[in-house]
């Protein structure tokens, strides 16, 4: 066991761990955030994509001790009242269908548009295919990036929201 | 709760008391229909008892509890929606809370969403259930006023009276209204007059979706719990012989080992410490009867099978006689893999079993079934045993009285503290449920002008849904029942008596059997040098509501009009679960790898709910049957699932994603099921496309490039 000290979602975290364990084990099992889903373990789905330091990572392959001093940034740290821009376009859009892939889906958009605040169709599918939706809701998601692609640029030119 | 003054209306009942928080609370009853048994499809139990319940808060917040769980196929907007059409009320005041399984209310064992029936089996109980509450609190104001009924209007969630302009609130009018009888005779709307049913709504648990509030089974967590994990044998059907746990109990976090039926359960204080306490665990297995089972041997056996004599399934006209005297004879072999569900969120339960009772709590389709599941794991009495729906995190159709229930209520039971057992995904994959493999042998015989006369085949596939008379109908359905005007028709069935277990996939006996119907039929089509969508057209003359999605797809499809360098098309029709579907593929070849690049479809399920809500679901079914397609398949080696991860079963991702365009027939008749509709038509409108672009017939999936290349 290892204290670990790091950043999560802005605020000072310090958990006692195995170092080997898996961040996503930490969030859900220790500290208790449960939004970033468990979905296969070999970093093959994406169902638990979190920040590290502003880049996305499959955090079910991160071992906690690799995190140590840096800032991580789960769905419940992405917005305060659901309102990024992203969860904007996808309430919008009214992507999710079971929902469970989506706090993933929704934090490699927020990446992708980090990175590329108007991505073309072929940079979705870049940025996106490793993030599996079983229930196959990829027209929405395709659609809610772009989405929110516009209220990044309406929020930065200071238009209305 | 006091149920008090009861009203009896065709196939429906209402019921009204005060509720316990005050307000008016109707319940009444949705029917269930029995899944496919060994009796085959039945009705559900007469309605004795009221399973779903509408309040009126004094608040104005309006609940509706049912036991329709939302696996992600937006039923818990759409049945709320049906209530709101005849309710009259604010939309936004609607909650809506799945129904704790309780055997005493519920009255079946298969109480839940399955086979494509959440909309056709609330409908009626739900239109009348609003209007019901609507005639009631629209009388409570009449009578508060001192006016006649007439003079009252329901709007938004309040009565207005039309004399003066006064309004009030339904919660100002719930106490009132609990006191008054259920209205006798209730007329329903016109529904040309709808105004919410038939427009496309919002899904109402979009927000809590997209901020990772949403609760499953993964996330559920109760004071004291424990995590688990469970060691199965690798071997289908295998048992543990001996173990030694010592260096899994050395695993840090590892609290015990407990031997269930089902295997050896690593007990944690998290998740990982028992994913790795179960890799430490030293198990000998006792293989049992499958250690040399093998894919090729089932293909084998399935191929000897096909050569012998079934059970008699179907027969109709001359039969196989008819087959003899056609001008032409053609024949084919098609195959299809054994397939995993493989939802997003493995399967999980969390389960406390106490000396007085015991609480379940996971994403169940069939909370009745995960009920009995519970009893019968726990030992306790059926009424004490409680089951809490949470949201799926996707089903299609692997939740029903889930394996994982009764391994929590074991390990709870045996740990004497709440237990979450996760499965992971190779426990998802290896340990699970399969939509049966299935081997058809077909023949036909055409005229000399090529229009087919007999219809034939003999079909191997394990039953899934239970034996009829020898002959499991939901192995044959959508093959044996032709679609198309065929006279003579004879069809045979092999039960091959092994022990992979099966289940309902999405789709169920049509996943498979379209792909093999509407392949052979665009092979008979060929063999005539006809065009595969007026040949269809032809045989379909007495089919109103298949050819009318048939000629819609093909119109919006562009059908017979020049097509980009290296594409084609290709097209199928389903008609399954009450609903009609024809979907066009335009796809493309290349380098041994098929790309598919558009699906138009064309759907007739009756009147619809929610316009958005059927867009997504046809979607969601067409990404389900095309991952299938292209790369679904589970294999067995030395009784071994040799897929662990989503390396080796790896559904459709973004960049492959087709456009879909998806066309809603305006229909008056009564709606028909959605969420499975869009399933079976997608293989072999791309395997017809291939065949289109090389000349190539692929009869058998997943596709693979050795059959077409």
């Amino acid at each position: 066991m290892a204290v670990i000290d790091f950043n999560l979602n802005g605020k000072r975290q310090s958990v006692d761990a195995v170092p080997q364990m898996p961040l996503l084990w930490v969030l859900r099992d220790i500290v208790g955030l449960t939004g970033t889903k468990f979905g296969c373990g070999m970093g093959l789905c994406g169902a638990c994509t979190v920040h590290i330091n502003g880049q996305t990572a499959r955090s079910c392959s991160t071992p906690i001790s690799s995190v140590a001093g840096k800032s991580v940034t789960t769905i419940e740290g992405l917005s305060a009242d659901n309102d990024h821009p992203v969860q904007r376009a996808w309430i919008e859009v009214d992507v999710p269908q079971c929902g469970y892939c989506q706090s993933g889906q929704i934090m490699a958009a927020a990446a992708l548009l980090n990175r590329k605040p108007q991505p073309t169709d072929s940079d979705i599918d870049e940025a996106m295919r490793g993030n599996i939706c079983r229930c196959g809701t990829y027209v929405e998601i395709r659609a809610a990036i772009h989405k929110a692609s516009q209220y990044r640029v309406e929020r930065s030119s200071g238009g209305a929201r | 709760m006091s149920i008090g003054k009861t009203t009896t209306s065709r196939r429906t009942f209402i019921k009204t008391g005060a509720a316990a928080t005050g307000g008016l609370l109707l319940s009444f009853y949705l029917p269930e229909k029995r899944l496919m048994g060994a009796q085959g499809p039945q009705r559900g139990p007469a309605p004795l008892a009221p399973n779903a319940f509408v309040h009126i808060g004094t608040d104005d917040v309006i609940t509706l509890t049912v036991h329709k769980p939302e696996n992600g196929q937006g039923t818990e907007t759409s049945i709320a929606m049906l209530l709101a059409e005849e309710l009259e009320c604010d939309w936004k005041k609607i909650r809506t809370v799945f129904a704790p399984i309780n055997p005493a209310v519920y009255g079946g064992p298969l109480q839940g969403t399955f086979g494509s029936q959440a909309i056709r089996t609330s409908w009626t109980p739900m239109l009348r259930t609003g209007a019901a509450a609507r005639e009631m609190l629209l009388q409570a104001a009449a009578e508060r006023w001192g006016v006649d009924k007439s003079q009252c209007r329901a709007e938004n969630s309040t009565v207005i009276n039309l004399s003066t302009g006064n309004r009030t609130s339904y919660g100002s009018l719930a106490e009132a209204a609990a006191k008054l009888s259920v209205p006798s005779e209730i007329a329903l709307k016109d529904p040309e007059r709808f105004r919410i049913v038939g427009k496309s709504m919002k899904r109402r648990d979009t927000p809590v979706k997209t901020n990772g509030k949403a609760v499953y089974a993964v996330d559920m967590k109760v004071p004291g719990m424990l995590h688990a994990v469970v060691l199965r044998s690798p071997v289908i059907g295998g048992k543990v012989a001996s173990f030694d746990a010592a260096k899994a109990k050395a695993v840090p976090g590892v609290k015990d080992v407990v031997a269930i039926p089902e295997g050896l359960a690593v007990v944690a204080e998290n998740t990982w410490a028992a994913m790795e306490g179960r890799k430490a665990l030293q198990v000998q297995w006792d293989e049992g009867s499958n250690s040399n089972l093998s894919s090729a041997g089932i293909r084998q056996l399935f191929t000897e099978l096909a050569a012998k004599k079934g059970t008699v399934a179907r027969n109709q006209g001359q039969g196989e006689a008819a087959l003899a005297s056609s001008a032409k004879r053609l024949e084919a072999v098609y195959e299809a893999p054994y397939l995993a569900h493989a939802p997003m969120e493995p399967h999980t339960c969390v389960a406390h079993v106490r000396q007085d009772g015991c609480d379940v709590w996971t994403g169940t389709q069939i909370p009745g079934a995960t009920h009995s599941a519970a009893v019968q794991a726990s030992g306790l009495p059926a009424d004490k045993v409680k089951v809490h729906t949470l949201y799926m995190g996707g089903s299609f159709g692997s939740r029903g009285g889930a394996q994982v229930v009764s391994e929590a209520v074991r390990v709870s039971k045996a740990a004497g503290v709440p237990i979450r057992v996760t499965w992971t995904r190779d426990d998802e994959l290896q340990q699970s449920k399969y939509r049966p493999a299935s081997y058809a042998r077909l023949a036909a015989g055409v005229d000399a002008e090529g229009w087919p006369v007999a219809w034939t085949g003999r079909v191997v596939c394990s039953s899934f849904a239970g034996l009829n008379n020898g002959v499991d109908r939901e192995a044959i359905a959508g093959l044996a029942d032709v679609l198309y005007a065929i006279p003579n028709t004879y069809f045979e069935y092999h039960e091959p008596g092994l022990t992979v277990p099966t289940n309902f996939w999405r789709s169920v006996g049509h996943s498979q059997n379209t792909f093999f119907s509407e392949s052979f039929i665009d092979e008979l089509a060929m063999s005539a040098k006809k065009d595969p969508v007026e040949y269809r057209r032809q045989l379909l003359a007495k089919q109103p509501r298949l050819l009318g999605v048939l000629e819609l797809a093909a119109t919006k499809a562009g059908w017979g009009s020049p097509l980009a360098a290296g594409r084609s098309r290709g097209v199928a029709v389903v008609n399954c679960f009450g609903s009609y579907n024809a979907q066009v593929a335009e796809v493309s070849v290349e380098k041994g790898a098929v790309r598919v690049h558009r699906v138009v479809t064309a759907v007739d399920c009756g009147r619809v709910v929610n316009p958005a809500g059927v867009v997504q679901q046809m979607e969601s079914a067409i990404v389900y049957g095309l991952s299938a397609a292209l790369r679904g398949a589970i294999t067995i080696e030395r009784g071994r699932v040799q897929q662990s991860n989503f390396h080796q079963y790896e559904p459709l991702r973004i960049h492959e994603m087709p456009v879909v365009e998806v066309h809603i027939v305006s229909s008056t008749n009564a709606s028909g099921g959605i969420g499975e509709v869009g399933t079976p038509a997608i293989a072999p409108a791309v395997t017809n496309a291939i065949f289109a672009a090389t000349g190539k017939r692929v009869r058998r999936l997943p596709i693979r490039a050795e059959d077409f290349a």
